[in-house]
């Protein structure tokens, strides 16, 4: 299985939701009875058109559900599952807790950041890559793992993140 | 009815309650720092675990009901050991700079802190760092001081429905702000202060005007006049000791002279203005075709609200200033003229029970040429701290009365402290303007309480009078919904924004529970029962104030200093 590149879109100034997205989002409110469960799809949605979830993209979300856009920037800083921030095409996650700590994913961290010129929550140049930690990723068996938009990549070594970062060029 | 057993003791329970509910009505007191009276528990601060019989963890006393038979132990060695721990791990980030601290004093955090026999520093401490805000007129932000209870926020969106701020991030990187991380004063906050009253911690305070009004004492050159809202006289006492809704007015007219103010006034002078304006205004829009239903405009937080949410109701707002803004204008036109002190010399200070009110004398319509009305507006809070700041020893005053010509009230403008008060009063005098007739029983009994959404119907000629009454801003919005939906029955509506009104402001006395807004509340009533004059068309000031100035209600005068404006505000930007 292979990574898709997910949108990686800076500087739009205004961050449009389009009639397209509205309406869906518009569509899944139907489905709910309390408007705020609507929240999470949505961000997802969001997510999904512009590879992060823009403040004024949340907030017209939050316009045309007409709720509180308090409630949905609480919401998508809660969840590291969303990003607060632009992130590559390919944005790296890579698990920082005990099974692969103690199996080099620092080190693997180090290396990585180092091949690709960027610190965590930093996107390189040319907006191709991002690179942060997460908790648990929940495959320790197979330990140092790390994630690529939303493919899982295991048993890593050096060599093989250099394939795998070499494959998505 | 059930029993369940506390320290070995057999108390009474209601099934389906919190244990906490059950201790606290058997005077057995376990801490609390995210408990709030009339919302469903939080469960977040964990510091009121108690210990239950068979159960292998302790469970928090105000998130779990109690069942027949429980046996509890509130204080055994291993509840007082844990709550300890989770009150250490609080300080252990905590800048605990007491002696600077706007909550010096009166800290809740602080308390149990003593209470809890904390005196050494165990753990590593990493202590919070974060901006003040203070970019709102009526509150200022300590987030390093926050222990993330999570009540304002709560209050917030549960009671107010404004959600002006909401707990960001999560875990050790949690804290409470607001989207894109804006200050308070570019966020949807309404100004209300109901987050402050419930904050146990010195994160969020008023915005102080204690300096400013001290100064303008300790200046020869400024003539410093004062107003006291409707509600003081009988929340103030709690600062002091007394029991609380005792009446203390004429006192505090004596401390007001005592620390050098020239004149005392009191707002309730204005609200019977208040009335004479807004009842003309209501007939006059029942007889010519206006907006209706009409609705009240002397709470600002809720006038701020509407202009946020309900952006086309702000025609329905009645175009009355508050009391306190009537009387900040009358005092800077006609006293000024009539004492021949430059508006610019006189430094107006007023004392309201509400921190929107601060927002609200900031407004740019709120003066003319420059000065504006009202200079400084102090909570009760902040005037039993000036009143320390004096030295003065409040129980050994002797009474004095108010000054003229703004001194002297009707009861119908001191019930505009409870929730249904202006109503009551505009009602009383609305009856009279129509159709020359006192009401035959003065109290409005359906109008008044302090909780939930009130609605009367009052005969007036052949007119059937539709009325409604709320406070807190949750239930407003309901009432606001059922008008923006076509509800087109009701005349009249009352809003106040804080639940119960200004006895129950968010500049008033702490530490308040229902039991005491109701006894602030009685207070006003007590007062309302056994005075001669209720009715605000029979104040003789106010009548002398149109024969020699304002002319009539409604009039040119009135006009340019009784009246005012809104703006639809913007939300989504
Ligand atoms: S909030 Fe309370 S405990 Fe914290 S510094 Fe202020 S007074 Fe002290
Ligand atoms: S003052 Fe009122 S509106 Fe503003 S944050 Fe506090 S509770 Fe919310
Ligand atoms: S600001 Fe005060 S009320 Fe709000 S979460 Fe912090 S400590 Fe609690
Ligand atoms: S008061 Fe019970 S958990 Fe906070």
């Amino acid at each position: 299985m292979s990574t898709t590149p997910s949108p990686h879109v800076v500087g739009d100034k205004e961050y449009k939701l389009s009639q397209q997205l509205k309406d869906k989002i518009t569509d899944l409110s139907a489905q709910y009875p309390e408007k705020n469960s609507v929240i999470i799809p949505a961000l997802h949605l969001i997510q999904d058109e512009f590879g992060w979830v823009p403040p004024a993209a949340m907030r017209q979300m939050a316009q045309l559900l007409n709720i509180a856009s308090n409630t949905v920037f609480g919401v998508a800083s809660f969840y590291t599952m969303f990003n607060n921030k632009p992130v590559g095409r390919y944005h790296i996650q890579i698990c920082r807790n005990i099974a692969c700590s103690l199996n080099g994913s620092k080190e693997l961290l180090e290396h990585i950041m180092k091949k690709l010129g960027i610190q965590i929550g930093e996107v390189s140049n040319d907006g191709k890559f991002s690179v942060s930690t997460v908790e648990c990723l929940g495959a320790c068996g197979s330990a140092p793992v790390m994630m690529v938009n939303d493919v899982y990549y295991e048993n890593l070594t050096e060599k093989k993140v250099d394939q795998i970062i070499k494959s998505l060029e | 009815m059930m029993q369940i057993e506390v320290n070995n003791k057999k108390i009474q329970a209601e099934p389906g309650e919190m244990i906490l509910t059950a201790l606290k009505r058997a005077g057995i007191h376990v801490p609390t720092l995210c408990y709030l009276e009339k919302l469903p528990p939080a469960g977040r601060c964990r510091i009121c675990v108690v210990e239950v019989e068979g159960r292998k963890d302790l469970v928090t006393a105000c998130s779990t009901p109690v069942q027949e038979n429980m046996k509890i132990k509130t204080h055994s060695p291993r509840v007082l050991n844990t709550r300890k721990k989770i009150l250490e791990l609080l300080l252990s980030n905590h800048p605990d700079d007491c002696l600077y601290c706007v909550r010096n004093g009166q800290c809740d955090l602080r308390q149990l802190a003593d209470e809890m026999y904390i005196r050494t520093r165990d753990l590593p401490r990493n202590v919070k760092k974060g901006e003040i805000d203070t970019s709102s007129l009526s509150i200022v932000r300590e987030p390093s001081k926050c222990i993330l209870c999570g009540r304002c926020v709560r209050v917030c969106a549960e009671i107010q429905t404004v959600n002006a701020i909401e707990i960001m991030q999560r875990g050790s990187l949690a804290y409470v702000g607001i989207e894109d991380d804006k200050g308070m004063g570019e966020s949807w906050c309404i100004n209300c202060g109901q987050c402050v009253v419930v904050c146990p911690t010195g994160a969020l305070a008023e915005k102080s005007h204690v300096e400013m009004v001290k100064d303008a004492l300790g200046d020869p050159k400024k003539y410093v006049v004062v107003q006291h809202a409707p509600s003081i006289s009988v929340t103030l006492a709690e600062e002091f000791g007394f029991p609380v809704g005792t009446d203390v007015d004429c006192l505090m007219v004596a401390a007001f002279r005592a620390m050098g103010f020239d004149r005392v006034f009191d707002t309730s002078f204005s609200a019977d203005l208040t009335i004479m304006e807004e009842g003309s205004e209501l007939v006059h829009r029942l007889l010519h075709g206006g907006k209706l239903p009409m609705m009240t405009s002397c709470s600002p937080g809720w006038v701020k609200f509407v202009e946020q949410f309900y952006p086309e109701l702000t025609e329905n707002v009645s175009t009355c200033k508050s009391p306190q803004q009537m009387m900040g204008a009358i005092i800077k036109s006609f006293f000024s003229e009539r004492e021949n002190i430059k508006p610019e010399d006189i430094f107006s200070v007023s004392i309201m029970p509400c921190t929107a009110k601060k927002f609200e004398a900031n407004r740019p319509e709120m003066g003319r040429n420059g000065v504006s009305d009202v200079d400084a507006v102090l909570t009760t809070r902040e005037l039993a701290e000036l009143i320390r700041l004096y030295g003065i020893d409040f129980k050994s005053l002797k009474p004095e009365e108010a000054d003229d010509p703004f001194g002297q009230r009707t009861t119908a403008g001191k019930i505009f402290g409870a929730s249904g008060g202006v109503m009551e009063a505009a009602l009383r005098s609305g009856y009279f303007l129509v159709t020359g007739k006192e009401l035959e029983d003065l109290s409005i009994e359906p109008v008044r309480g302090l909780e939930g959404i009130r609605e009367a119907k009052i005969k007036v000629n052949d007119l059937e009078l539709h009325v409604a009454v709320t406070s807190g801003l949750g239930n407003a919005r309901k009432l606001m919904d059922q008008v923006r939906a076509g509800r087109k029955d009701l005349h009249f509506i009352e809003i106040m924004t804080c639940p119960g009104g200004c006895i129950a402001g968010g500049g008033q006395p702490r530490n308040a529970d229902f039991e005491k807004f109701k006894a602030r509340a009685q207070s006003l009533y007590t007062i309302d029962k056994n005075e001669e004059i209720r009715v605000s068309h029979k104040n003789p000031s106010i009548i002398r104030l149109y024969d020699e100035f304002l002319g009539k209600p409604l009039g040119e005068k009135s006009h340019k200093l009784l009246h005012t404006h809104y703006k639809k505000r913007e939300l989504y930007n």
